[in-house]
């Protein structure tokens, strides 16, 4: 019986993931940047730091085919180095930022929402409070004012947005939760004695995953809009690291005669964060009850 | 009615005290603010004189409800660099703020209410899809990214519109719209939401029944209802415009509070710094405790909730 029973349900999952095209391109596409971003030493042409002061501000050959050098792929910017090589560098600190901060906001929320919405009565009032004043802080204007103090590296950009972008999680996992809290299968566990770290580990938690998939994509991708808004502005990851931010920042000076220069790293990162949060669409898709 | 009012200003308070804490708080904890102030080369007896000038020597506690009993009184101290008061500095910076926030919230709504509205209406068809792809595509850039090519394409190349600063309505042109795009999305999404499910009601069918015109039952009975928490929104919206600000207003050179953030910020001139993290944190406490009052309001549902 359960093996028929779950015979059409799997199918039909299957058929819900291979009928969203969104779904497999957004899931191609991110797979060959972190690829890329991996093993960028395979990938990218040059070292992205190397400057070759005598090959200054060759245009990609799609932008000017006369001054293009076909060594340079996507030409290079103002010191001389490779622009391919360090997009493909860039990838790996968005990627890295992205995902730590996720994974740091993550935990925080996640954390937050399941006991407020578990426990209930003053737990969640306490939650609820926090999560209002989080929403009350200017994001941008608050990790700005950190890096300016804490300084401008990897881990402090990690740590204050991780430490900013908790509040979805915690409002999603929390009405998660107590929808769960109610079904038979948890009271069930409660009744046979299971202790309450057990019922949020085994009973609770489990169930979170396909919402807390797709609040996590979509904070990851906002952990690397902002993390590119914080380097543009010039305190966020600092020179000479290739942050597709910086990178633009560093290319608004040539704007008017090599504007390819801001937009190259521009669609790096729209391609990204494009990626991911149609991954993310697409994972709700294809894990909703039926008849949404 | 009057007790949910109550309850929610209560919170609204006790959030305005935490949030003035934090924001008071945050350059003190980063990190050493007096070595900060004095610089890389500076040597360990001029941090301490810096620190003993600025007061960062006492008790943190001290310092933050001295400020705080100033701050009751409009007073939020002086600038490091400017020679006018920071209160002084954010009042005759803030109407710029406000009419950029205040244009972007109206092309917001001007882009995402008939998008909304036709993309309910034309429902699975590409009419919807198109819209939906293009909120999703809106939100993947980079806001500093869309400025700078909104300033390359309407600024340099067609020299229709100035790129920098903030001396006529004109140059609030493209960084309202830069601000209004990302504002659009969320907008549109609800107020598509919203339609699908009052075109879906009873009283819909109703009116439709009766004979009414469709322009009639679109406008007059679906829009009016849909339409309530999208307004809910965006006064939301209008806050978090104030704090997008920041990076709109230095790729436009825009002489707002969010440029003077910036301005700060990289100067480390923490009085105005935390001067406006609190101004900018209370109007989104106000303006939210106004969109809840206002949604309880409209739909006694949530009073008892």
């Amino acid at each position: 019986m359960a093996a028929t029973a779950a015979g059409p349900k799997v199918g039909k999952r299957r058929g819900r993931v291979l009928g969203n095209p969104g779904l497999i391109v957004s899931a191609v596409v991110l797979g060959a940047i972190v690829i890329m971003a991996v093993f960028a030493p395979l990938f990218a042409p040059y070292d992205p730091y190397a400057q070759i002061l005598d090959d200054r501000l060759i245009p990609p050959a799609f932008i000017d085919a006369e001054l293009a050098d076909p060594r340079y792929l996507l030409g290079t910017d103002n010191l001389g180095r490779d622009y391919l090589s360090r997009l493909i560098y860039g990838a790996r600190i968005s990627l890295l930022i992205g995902f730590l901060t996720m994974l740091v906001s993550g935990v925080i929320g996640t954390a937050m929402g399941v006991a407020a919405g578990y426990f209930g009565g003053r737990v969640d009032t306490v939650v609820s409070f926090l999560v209002t004043t989080r929403l009350s802080l200017p994001v941008v204007m608050v990790a700005l004012a950190v890096v300016a103090i804490a300084g401008g590296s990897l881990q402090v950009v990690v740590l204050v947005l991780g430490l900013l972008l908790w509040d979805r999680f915690a409002v999603v996992m929390r009405s998660a939760t107590m929808q769960l809290r109610s079904l038979d299968y948890v009271a069930a566990a409660r009744a046979i004695g299971a202790s309450t770290p057990r019922v949020l580990l085994s009973e609770i938690l489990p169930n979170l995953v396909s919402p807390l998939v797709v609040v996590a994509s979509y904070e990851m991708a906002q952990a690397i809009l902002l993390e590119a808004a914080l380097s543009f502005l010039g305190l966020g990851v600092q020179p000479p690291l290739p942050s597709w931010g910086l990178m633009v920042a560093e290319a608004k000076e040539f704007m008017l005669f090599e504007p390819w220069m801001i937009l190259l790293p521009g669609l790096a990162i729209c391609i990204l964060v494009l990626a991911i949060n149609l991954l993310g669409d697409g994972i709700r898709d294809a894990t909703a009850p039926e008849g949404r | 009615m009057l007790r949910f009012g109550l309850k929610r200003l209560a919170l609204a308070i006790v959030v305005g005290v935490a949030v003035s804490a934090i924001a008071f708080m945050l350059l003190r904890v980063s990190g050493d603010l007096a070595a900060a102030l004095a610089g890389e080369d500076a040597s360990a007896a001029d941090v301490e004189r810096i620190r003993r000038e600025f007061g960062l020597d006492r008790p943190l506690v001290v310092q933050y409800l001295e400020w705080l009993f100033k701050a009751l009184q409009a007073d939020l101290g002086r600038s490091l660099f400017y020679p006018e008061s920071v209160s002084v500095l954010i009042l005759t910076r803030l109407p710029n703020t406000l009419t950029l926030a205040g244009l972007g919230l109206v092309i917001a709504l001007g882009i995402s209410i008939p998008l909304g509205v036709l993309a309910a209406l034309k429902r699975n068809t590409w009419v919807d899809r198109s819209a939906l792809g293009l909120a999703v595509l809106g939100q993947a850039m980079p806001n500093f990214w869309f400025g700078l090519l909104m300033i390359f394409l309407f600024g340099l190349t067609l020299g229709w519109l100035p790129v920098s600063g903030s001396d006529t309505l004109r140059h609030f042109v493209l960084p309202a719209v830069t601000l209004g795009w990302f504002a659009a999305p969320v907008l549109m999404r609800l107020t598509r939401g919203g339609m699908v499910e009052v075109l879906q009601s009873d009283y819909i069918r109703t009116a439709h029944a009766k004979g009414l015109p469709v322009r009639v039952v679109l406008f007059k009975h679906a829009l009016r209802n849909a339409i309530v928490p999208v307004v809910a929104l965006s006064s939301v919206q209008f806050g978090n415009m104030l704090s997008g600000s920041v990076v709109i207003e230095t790729v436009f050179a825009l002489q707002g509070i969010g440029y003077l953030a910036w301005e700060a910020i990289s100067r480390r001139d923490f009085p105005v710094v935390q001067g406006i993290l609190l101004m900018v944190a209370l109007f989104y406490v106000v303006l939210t405790l106004l969109a809840d009052l206002a949604n309880a309001w409209l739909d006694p549902r949530i009073r008892r909730g």
